[in-house]
């Protein structure tokens, strides 16, 4: 049987679900739910190059680049927010950042 | 096409598989180092449907870059990670529920999706055979013409988060002795000389 696109998106499908199940249940640890954000993204990645793979349209790489780039700086300032935090509080639970009580 | 076959089931396998450890491993640094055998899988399959540039880009930034930065933040941090996984399974059930409605309403989507014709008739800019043009350079003819402002914009975005991030976490300590280089070059042979005499058998006191 051949692979389709549809392979691939399912496979999309199934990581994002996991990268959102995974800031659910990990609701205490940021640094799992950082790694579960880059779990979502590279879910939308593997999207954006599989319809360019099979639309053959190149546009749909490119723009897989620059959401790498977001995802690379994203990953960057939240781990240095992170150690910011640590450094105040001692504790990175997530009940702990309420000091804006937002 | 059956080797092909093969590769993406072990690749999409793996990168599943790997993806659920990220989410369910007692140690974070054990996430962190299933997260990088879910992006070299994740490469693989971009490699199978042909933007090798963008898998070896992915190997380098994710696995070099990125989880390489975790795995300082997770061994830097003295935390303990047995408080912090407690309630875990209380949000679970209403994450599997989150979880498998997203899933089924995604799975619908790609299942039911139907690309219209003209969209395919009309791609803006094809995917320019193999033999001749390679991907890094079609994507590189690509991004420095047409995109170069988007290529810029993501220049300027890596900027602000390396000056973010060195401003989050740089500290100055008290009692540190600093070179202050205003001062050092405001020094003359006034200020920095001083010229005694020493007379002979006695010394400076």
């Amino acid at each position: 049987m051949t692979i389709g696109l549809g392979h691939y998106l399912s496979v999309a499908a199934v990581l994002f679900t996991i990268g959102v199940f995974g800031i659910f249940i990990n609701r205490k640890n940021v640094i799992v739910m950082l790694m579960s954000v880059e779990l979502i993204l590279l879910a939308v990645n593997l999207n954006l190059v599989a319809f360019s793979s099979f639309l053959n349209d190149l546009v749909g790489q490119v723009f897989a680049l620059l959401v790498l780039t977001v995802a690379a700086a994203e990953a960057a300032i939240g781990l240095a927010i992170l150690v910011a935090f640590f450094r105040n509080r001692g504790s990175i639970a997530v009940e702990d950042i309420n000091a804006m009580k937002g | 096409m059956t080797l092909t076959g093969l590769f993406f089931y072990l690749f999409s396998a793996v990168l599943v598989a790997s993806g659920l450890m990220v989410i369910a491993a007692r140690q974070p640094v054990h996430s962190v180092l299933f997260l990088i055998l879910g992006f070299v899988n994740a490469a693989g399959l971009f490699m199978l449907l042909g933007a090798e540039f963008l898998a070896l880009i992915l190997v380098v930034v994710y696995v070099g870059a990125v989880a390489v930065l975790f795995l300082f933040v997770v061994m830097m941090l003295d935390i303990d990670f047995a408080e912090l996984r407690q309630g875990f399974l209380n949000y679970l059930p209403v994450g599997a529920l989150v979880g498998v409605v997203i899933l089924v309403e995604l799975l619908v989507v790609v299942g039911g999706r139907a690309i219209a014709p003209e969209v395919v008739e009309s791609v803006p800019v094809p995917i320019p055979d193999h033999d001749d043009v390679s991907n890094t350079e079609a994507i590189g003819q690509l991004l420095y013409t047409r995109y170069l402002f988007y290529f810029q914009a993501a220049g300027l975005i890596l900027l602000v988060a390396m000056v973010g991030a060195i401003v989050l976490t740089l500290r100055h300590k008290e009692g540190v002795k600093r070179q202050s280089a205003a001062v050092q070059i405001a020094r003359n042979p006034a200020t920095a000389i001083e010229v005694r005499k020493v007379e002979p058998g006695k010394g400076l006191s």
